[in-house]
């Protein structure tokens, strides 16, 4: 019998078309693959989330072997001697296990916490990366506001986990978050006694949110993120104006091999993070917060970041109660303003930005090129002033913290939270929108003189002057290059980047243009040949 | 006031060991005999409590406590006033506060004060173990107060118990690792991380500051024992089973770690990936 030779090189290709022949697969996987994504380091800060979120799901699931979701009363007699013989729920009481006691428990416990953090974190990143280079306009605004909505899930998603361990830090909390229900009024004491099955804490809370945290919540952020990756695929990513990139192409590299790789092994490197800062920075010790009691509250009792704004919210707003002569009398508490009222308004705002913009604009054009924040004085103003009463709020809402750590009077960071949260976002927008200006202007200037070389040059008659370098070899009317038109993106202001170094080496985070294969375009025009240095040089031997 | 329990006890006594029918004479030296002892009893207990002439201008102090009066009369005086009766506007006075009081303030460096401010600073003190002890000896012996007592203060503690206590207790204001926490205007409960046995237990009994006097009848001295086992062994000597503890501070220094190390790292993960195209 004769032995059939085994050719592995033909494996590959047999292969897929014994696939192909099956599944006919060819021209759509074709076009998949061939797929461009424009390359540039902002456009991964979303992928961030993204993969946080897988790790999410995947150190999640390892934390539902072992976590019990009921409040049952149980004595607690693990490993952890100051809380043994404690009594505690029996959520707590799996908690500490899966931290003391379960094999690799409390590594998985912490890098689950720390990538919620870092998912969150990612979400507002990416999101000032979307609003300050306006990719939000037509025709992504339904993915801007998916991208809300995935913060705002993404919040319950955290809270919901948060209150899970039943700990005295996260009952403080689901404490203040049934105190925000009950202040909505006429249907406050319904909802919340609809949540917590009576009144607060009761008996089911830990279970109902359990089934929300593991399953309700994250097939909502699976669906919304699907849909929002969907749609990125759909419409094509943005792209900055640049060499070659017009409104109407897409610029970059192939989905295969080269993008999916570098995604894949951008996922590496999140995982890692995430790991290394579950290993090695202890995150929410539940076992120094004890088991949940009414009465026992710690001081610098703070929620997880993406909330802290809320209760920064909650601190500074003054006792003000608004009572409503009707029958008895009816009270709205003051809670209801910065806690209902204020996140409202925020994701009316926030969701509906891009349609504001555009009638303010009446821009109604399809826009794939992505715009420099500085092109942009208004919105980048905009946001500038958004993040400055954003920070304000978060700060606030650790106040106590940094009076006591920074000695400062507690007061004086109430009152300074309060006239910050009013006069700082105006400044902040002034600020911005001046810098903008000077941004914008400076490129105009290098544009229509050159860079500046730091070559101090004397003339026969006595002046000094700084020889600028051209950017273009061309002549104008005058003898002078004529002035450059801007084209929206990064005009060369360094001699080192026209390649005054001569050939570059390759950068470690930046490609380092090598001048004589500079594209051709009027953003980086074409570079001359390095002239040979004269002896007007200062001197010095320059890096 | 031993001697005139015996006595009144011895009296009881007589009066119940006594026949019923006596005859006149003996009533009236018995009733005379009565008379005297009530009068002796009055007397004896006025001479006991009543403040001596002699006490106020120049009370005994011992040994200690003469010391104790010297260092207060260079360090203390300013303040408090020459007999510590305290000063308007500058100290108040310490007759009562006992030497519970005393080594809590002292012994952490709080006082003297460096100036007048919302609350006093733990500094590295400015006297001895012996100094403290001496000083304290004056100040009990002035007008008497709470003591902190010798030996373990540790002693048979339940870390659980004393777990349970400082949430309950302490942690509203010293927070959940014992790192302290901001009170109103400028006022704070410290850290306790520098506290040792002694002060802790002084500072429970005798209420420095702001911080509220937890006597023996509302934590008992086993329980005091309790929560500093707990504060000493656990909070501090807990080694942090999840790694770096970003200072205790809960949610805001892991908030600001997620974007300095967290994002800052990914950020530059994001340039080194997209410069190498």
């Amino acid at each position: 019998m004769k032995r059939r030779k085994f050719d592995a090189a033909a494996l590959p290709a047999k292969s897929a078309r014994a696939v192909d022949d099956r599944f006919q697969v060819a021209t759509p996987l074709r076009k998949l693959l061939n797929k461009v994504f424009p390359d540039h380091w902002s456009f991964l800060l979303g992928e961030i989330a993204l993969f946080s979120f897988i790790v999410l799901l995947l150190t999640g699931v390892f934390l539902t072997f072992f976590f019990e979701p009921t409040m049952t009363e149980v004595i607690y007699n693990g490993s952890y001697a100051p809380l043994r013989g404690t009594p505690m729920s029996a959520a707590y009481a799996s908690s500490l296990d899966i931290s003391f006691d379960v094999r690799g428990g409390l590594i998985m416990r912490q890098m689950h916490h720390w990538a919620a953090l870092l998912f969150m974190a990612a979400i507002v990143v990416h999101m000032l990366r979307v609003f300050f280079t306006g990719a939000f306009r037509k025709p992504r605004e339904t993915n801007w506001i998916i991208g809300s909505l995935l913060f705002w899930v993404g919040f319950l998603a955290g809270f919901t986990g948060y209150s899970l361990p039943d700990d005295g830090l996260s009952g403080t909390g689901l404490r203040i978050a049934s105190a925000i229900i009950l202040s909505i009024p006429v249907i406050g004491s319904w909802v919340s006694s609809s949540i917590f099955g009576g009144e607060f804490p009761g008996t089911i809370i830990i279970s109902r949110f359990f089934i929300a945290h593991v399953l309700l919540v994250p097939g909502l952020l699976v669906a919304l993120i699907s849909v929002h990756l969907g749609l990125v695929f759909k419409q094509k990513h943005t792209q900055w104006p640049g060499p070659g990139r017009t409104n109407s192409n897409v610029v970059g590299e192939r989905m295969f091999p080269r993008y999916a790789l570098k995604q894949g092994g951008f996922f590496m490197v999140v995982f890692g993070v995430i790991a290394l800062m579950g290993g090695l920075f202890q995150i929410n010790p539940i076992w120094l917060f004890g088991p949940y009691e009414a009465w026992v509250v710690s001081a610098a009792s703070q929620p997880d970041w993406y909330v802290m704004f809320l209760d920064g919210s909650t601190r500074l707003m003054p006792g003000w109660e608004i009572h409503i002569p009707i029958g008895n009398g009816y009270v709205i508490p003051p809670l209801f303003w910065p806690t209902v009222v204020l996140p409202g308004i925020l994701v009316g705002l926030s969701t509906m930005y891009p349609f504001l913009e555009a009638r303010r604009l009446k821009d109604y054009k399809h826009h794939n090129l992505l715009q420099r924040p500085r092109d942009v004085p208004a919105r980048t103003a905009v946001g500038a002033m958004a993040l400055a009463f954003y920070i304000v709020l978060t700060l606030s809402g650790a106040n106590d913290v940094i009076a006591d750590k920074f000695h400062i009077s507690l007061n004086a960071m109430t009152w300074a939270g309060r006239i910050g949260l009013l006069i700082l976002p105006p400044i902040a927008y002034y600020i911005t929108y001046r810098i903008c200006l000077g941004l914008q202007q400076h490129d105009r200037e290098v544009l229509a003189h050159g860079v500046e070389t730091g070559i101090i040059k004397r003339l026969p008659d006595g002046r000094f002057v700084e020889v600028h370098q051209p950017l273009t070899s061309a002549e104008g009317h005058d003898g002078h290059p004529p002035a450059l038109d801007y084209v929206g993106w990064v005009v060369p202001k360094k001699m080192n980047r026209l390649g005054a170094l001569g050939p570059a080496i390759r950068g470690f985070f930046y490609p380092i243009e090598k001048p004589a294969e500079a594209p051709v375009s009027p953003g980086h025009p074409p570079v001359e040949d390095r002239p040979e240095r004269e002896e007007i040089g200062s001197g010095e031997s320059r890096r | 006031m031993t001697s005139d329990n015996d006595r009144r006890r011895g009296l009881l006594a007589r009066l119940r060991g006594r026949p019923v029918a006596r005859s006149r004479g003996r009533r009236r030296l018995g009733a005379a005999v009565r008379l005297f002892a009530a009068l002796m009893l009055a007397g004896g207990a006025y001479t006991v409590f009543a403040p001596g002439v002699q006490a106020q201008d120049n009370p005994p102090l011992t040994a200690a406590g003469n010391e104790g009066k010297a260092l207060f009369d260079v360090s203390c005086v300013t303040c408090h006033g020459r007999n510590a009766q305290g000063v308007e506007g500058r100290g108040p006075s310490l007759i009562g506060v006992g030497s519970a009081s005393v080594e809590f303030q002292v012994s952490s460096g709080r006082m003297p004060m460096a100036r007048q401010e919302a609350q006093a600073m733990r500094k590295p003190p400015q006297f001895t173990d012996e100094q403290v002890r001496q000083l304290g000896q004056y100040i009990q012996e002035l007008g008497g107060g709470p003591e902190v007592p010798n030996g373990d203060l540790r002693e048979g503690a339940n870390l659980a118990t004393g777990g349970e206590l400082f949430r309950i207790n302490c942690s509203q204001c010293h927070a959940f690792g014992g790192g302290g926490g901001a009170l109103s205007s400028g006022k704070y409960a410290p850290s306790l991380a520098p506290a040792s046995d002694r002060q802790i237990y002084a500072a429970m009994l005798s209420g420095p500051q702001n911080m509220p006097v937890f006597g023996d009848n509302q934590i008992t001295p086993q329980e005091k024992a309790d929560i500093i086992a707990y504060i000493q062994d656990t909070l501090k000597n807990d080694g942090d089973p999840g790694g770096f503890n970003l200072g205790r501070y809960g949610p805001s220094t892991e908030g600001i770690a997620i974007f300095l190390v967290g994002i800052v790292a990914l950020v530059f993960a994001s340039l080194w990936i997209a410069g190498k195209s």
